[in-house]
């Protein structure tokens, strides 16, 4: 599925400047303990976090995920959408949580 | 191919980017996805520990015939108990790395997960080198 569909459904705001419409997506990874994101999360995964500092960047894109996916209403600073946007990597943010986020999106992609 | 890289030990902003340019270089080598994130989530994680527990250092990386080989060095405090810094979930870090997203005690061990062959020589006082090596 590609992530255009995906932010319509959920009315995601896109953060970041890069294209992000035609990311297919695989499915997803929540955590915010870097390590284990790294280790654990998967190339066209949706990564869910609350963590907004300007390491997420370089998770993002030594993983390969879709996209960053900021739960809880979580807008990073300028310094890291500015450095996003130089990596293309897309940033993603919603009012709703973690686990709201994640079943809804485990929903659409029917996982 | 050899490639060096100099880490800060200050500047938590541009943590990763040795990693990072390693990454983009063994992607335009052609090196199959799997072995490029290997070694990028071992490269990530001893970056990140050179910064965090060594004050910085450097970085070697290397394409071979057969095999990518890393060597992180750096003149830190050294590590105290090797065994234990080898534990899942053991950590020294400090409350404010913690509070980045780091210092989860997975950083060692991710690095012996994904890769095929890790030493390493500390000594406390002097420093720490990291040489770990995927093969291809």
């Amino acid at each position: 599925m590609k992530l255009s569909q995906i932010v319509e459904k959920l009315n995601l705001k896109v953060v970041t400047d890069s294209p992000f419409e035609d990311r297919e997506i695989s499915g997803g990874y929540v955590g915010d303990l870097l390590s284990w994101v790294m280790g654990k999360a998967e190339s066209g995964n949706i990564w869910i976090t609350i963590m907004s500092n300007v390491n997420i960047v370089a998770v993002a894109a030594l993983t390969d995920v879709a996209c960053i996916l900021l739960g809880e209403g979580v807008i990073p600073e300028e310094d890291v959408i500015k450095k996003a946007n130089m990596q293309d990597i897309i940033i993603l943010s919603s009012d709703k949580t973690a686990f709201e986020l994640s079943n809804q999106i485990g929903n659409i992609l029917k996982l | 191919m050899l490639k060096s890289y100099e880490i800060s030990g200050t500047d938590f902003s541009v943590a990763g980017e040795a990693s990072s340019s390693f990454k983009m270089l063994l992607k335009k080598l052609g090196v199959k996805p799997e072995i490029v994130r290997k070694v990028s989530i071992a490269m990530y994680e001893a970056e990140i520990n050179t910064v965090v527990h060594g004050g910085g250092g450097q970085c070697e990386a290397e394409v071979l015939g057969d095999c990518i080989k890393v060597v992180f060095r750096d003149q830190g405090p050294g590590i105290a108990n090797v065994e234990l810094a080898m534990k899942e979930g053991f950590s020294t870090a400090s409350e404010k790395i913690r509070e980045l997203g780091f210092g989860a005690g997975m950083g060692l061990p991710n690095i012996k997960r994904y890769t095929d062959e890790m030493k390493i020589k500390t000594e406390v006082g002097k420093g720490t080198q990291i040489e770990f090596i995927v093969y291809l």
